[in-house]
């Protein structure tokens, strides 16, 4: 069991408020993904789940039991650090074997399990090395091993991949997705990259200076953002704005599109604008285009299209994707 | 770039300082070893000639002889364990976030910097003494017989003195690197339920081994020539009960002028050093690689 329910927590720093006020309500075996830019306090909620902070207000209960002041051990939880934290003078074995020796289980118990876990995560070649002769990945899965052998009610991951090389992320990325299919354990994960929380969320938390914005699935998020922040924070590249008399044609104080709602003519259109960016991708192609009326907008287009540098272009919205926000940035 | 140029370029640059501390080291060794195989007395300087191994011989088969090796030992092993779990103890206490952290540190290491000859006279006469000494009081106090520590537990007297001297030296070393263990890692054993005790045995401790391990050895480098400490409180008595091998080897040249006998005995502190030296590289040295 792993449900997870947030009331009314509230953080400080000495006088630094960091965490106002936030309510989540966890379900059981749910991939929750902690979004939002730097400083938003993603890792001090984790951390404050984790017990790895002290609360200055609220509740945090696990299956039901208040667990505010219980220790981290005791609310058996289990995490991987972004610089894995493991122990470095004990093999991968010893590592892995850890949380089951501090718990007190009988040493043939502690070794099948820790051979299990190593299968499952393919280190049994690795075991009596230390970690310093690890490779990131393998040191990622060593750290993920010491999380799975005491079977927890939830793991907590903070930002667990941003020491790895980009193609390493996308194989890491894949086989925590499936590690989350094969336990069905609640998972909550914080990282910074929008295509991990994209791809491998149940449901995203965007925050943003200690607020929850948002709590949804992925495409809600991506269709239905409650705000211009989330609206700008999800999808890349980022949504354009548009203010001004366009915005009041469609009633609004606000409009956003996003750049893959965006068609390009070299003819006709509703703003015209000089290339001042093209990124020809192949699969894509992305045009940063200056336009006199509204500033610079964002546009992407499906395969290539013969665009470049200087060339003057017509850039419109496709008027059914429009998102409308009022003057207090909420969606209309 | 290490090419085959740059490195005959730097051997060639090096020269110069290694010929230079080779002899500095070599002329006193040479010396010692000349003399060691001398007749010379400063008392009869006119009866000098070789002497063959007489000089050992009568070192050795010196009664006092086993006994300042034992005495050395134990000096050098004794303030070793009162300053290394000292150490670490007040290592982690000091490690704490405590008001006034600053100061505390800086009074912490200051009887390092005292000189041994002023530390031990102070010791000696305001805290051991058995008739005005503080320890002297706190007995009478408690209604106890005040120990004259110099007469009854020499040695251990001396040790304490000196443990007192490098305890700081230890704490330092040992403090810097428990600031540099990593949180995260202590944050992973407190998920992981480990106790306090069981942090500190499987992560503190571990983690603390290269720096005790370079306590252990510069510590004994400076141990096993101990020397002010026992001249200016028991003389290496009474009788030859905290006399150590360099304080063997001051009484044979300047209490009875006999440069050839403490000539040898020097040349013998020198090869004890050097298998104390073995034996601890073999022993902890492994803590020092990679
Ligand atoms: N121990 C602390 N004492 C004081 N302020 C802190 C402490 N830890 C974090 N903060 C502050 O709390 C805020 C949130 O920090 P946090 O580490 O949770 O951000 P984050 O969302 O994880 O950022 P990032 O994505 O860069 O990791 C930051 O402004 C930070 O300076
Ligand atoms: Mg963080």
């Amino acid at each position: 069991m792993g449900n997870i329910v947030l009331e009314k927590v509230h953080k400080c720093f000495g006088d630094v408020e960091v965490i106002p006020s936030v309510d989540l309500d966890i379900k059981d075996g749910e991939f929750v993904v902690f979004v939002g830019p730097s400083g938003c306090g993603k890792s001090t909620l984790l951390r404050l789940i984790a017990g790895l902070e002290d609360l200055t207000g609220g509740k945090i209960i696990i299956d039901g039991v208040d667990v505010s002041d219980s220790t981290p051990a005791k609310r058996e939880l289990a995490m991987v650090f972004q610089s894995y934290a493991l122990y470095p003078h004990m093999t991968v074995r010893k590592n892995i074997a850890f949380p089951l020796k501090m718990a007190g289980m009988p040493q043939d118990e502690i070794d099948k399990k820790v051979m299990a876990a190593a299968e499952s995560l393919n280190l049994t070649d690795y075991l009596e090395r230390t970690p310093g002769l690890l490779s990131g990945g393998q040191r990622q899965r060593v750290a993920i091993g010491r999380a799975i052998v005491r079977s927890p009610s939830a793991f907590l991951f903070d930002e667990p991949l941003s020491n790895l090389d980009a193609a390493l992320r996308v194989n890491m990325r894949i086989e925590i997705t499936d590690l989350h299919k094969e336990l069905k354990t609640t998972m909550i994960y914080v990282t910074h990259d929008q295509v991990e929380a994209m791809t491998m969320a149940d449901r995203i938390v965007v925050l943003q200076a200690g607020d929850v914005e948002q709590f949804g699935t992925p495409l809600d998020l991506y269709n239905k953002p409650v705000n211009r922040f989330v609206a700008g924070f999800i999808g890349s590249p980022k949504m354009n704005f548009v203010k001004g008399k366009d915005a009041d044609e469609f009633d609004a104080h606000e409009i956003g599109f996003r750049p893959e709602h965006m068609s390009v003519s070299t003819t006709k259109g509703r703003w015209k604008g000089v290339v001042s960016v093209a990124e020809h991708l192949g699969a894509d192609t992305f045009l940063h285009v200056k336009t006199d009326e509204v500033g610079t907008l964002v546009t992407r287009s499906d395969g290539e299209i013969n665009v470049n540098y200087g060339d003057t272009v017509y850039v419109s919205p496709n008027t059914d994707k429009i998102y409308r926000f009022g003057a207090d940035g909420l969606a209309l | 770039m290490a090419t085959a140029h740059t490195k005959t370029l730097s051997r060639i640059m090096n020269l110069p300082s290694i010929i230079l501390l080779f002899i500095w080291m070599i002329v006193p060794l040479g010396m010692t070893i000349y003399y060691s195989f001398q007749r010379y007395n400063l008392l009869t300087p006119q009866r000098r000639g070789f002497n063959g191994w007489f000089n050992y011989e009568f070192f050795i088969t010196d009664p006092a002889f086993f006994e300042a090796i034992g005495n050395t030992l134990l000096l050098v092993s004794g303030v070793l364990a009162i300053t290394i779990i000292g150490g670490v103890l007040l290592g982690i206490l000091l490690n704490q976030a405590i008001v006034g952290r600053g100061i505390v540190r800086i009074l912490f290491i200051s009887p390092f910097f005292i000189m041994p000859t002023v530390s031990a006279l102070i010791w000696k006469n305001m805290l051991m003494n058995p008739i005005y000494g503080i320890f002297a009081h706190i007995a009478e106090f408690f209604g106890a017989d005040p120990v004259d520590f110099f007469a009854v537990i020499p040695l251990l007297s001396i040790i304490i003195i000196v443990a007192w001297q490098w305890l700081p030296f230890a704490t330092l070393i040992l403090l810097t690197a428990m600031q540099s263990l990593d949180q995260e890692q202590q944050e992973a054993a407190d998920m992981d339920g480990a106790s306090t005790l069981a942090k500190f045995y499987y992560i503190t401790l571990p983690h603390l081994a290269r720096a005790i391990t370079v306590v252990i050895l510069i510590e004994t480098i400076f141990l096993l020539s101990i020397f002010a400490e026992i001249l200016v409180t028991t003389n290496g008595g009474p009788g030859t009960a905290s006399t150590n091998l360099t304080y063997m080897v001051y009484n044979r040249a300047l209490l009875q002028y006999d440069i050839g006998g403490a000539s040898a005995g020097g040349i013998i502190a020198v090869i004890l050093a050097n298998i104390v030296a073995i034996f601890l590289i073999r022993a902890v040295g492994k803590n020092l690689e990679a």
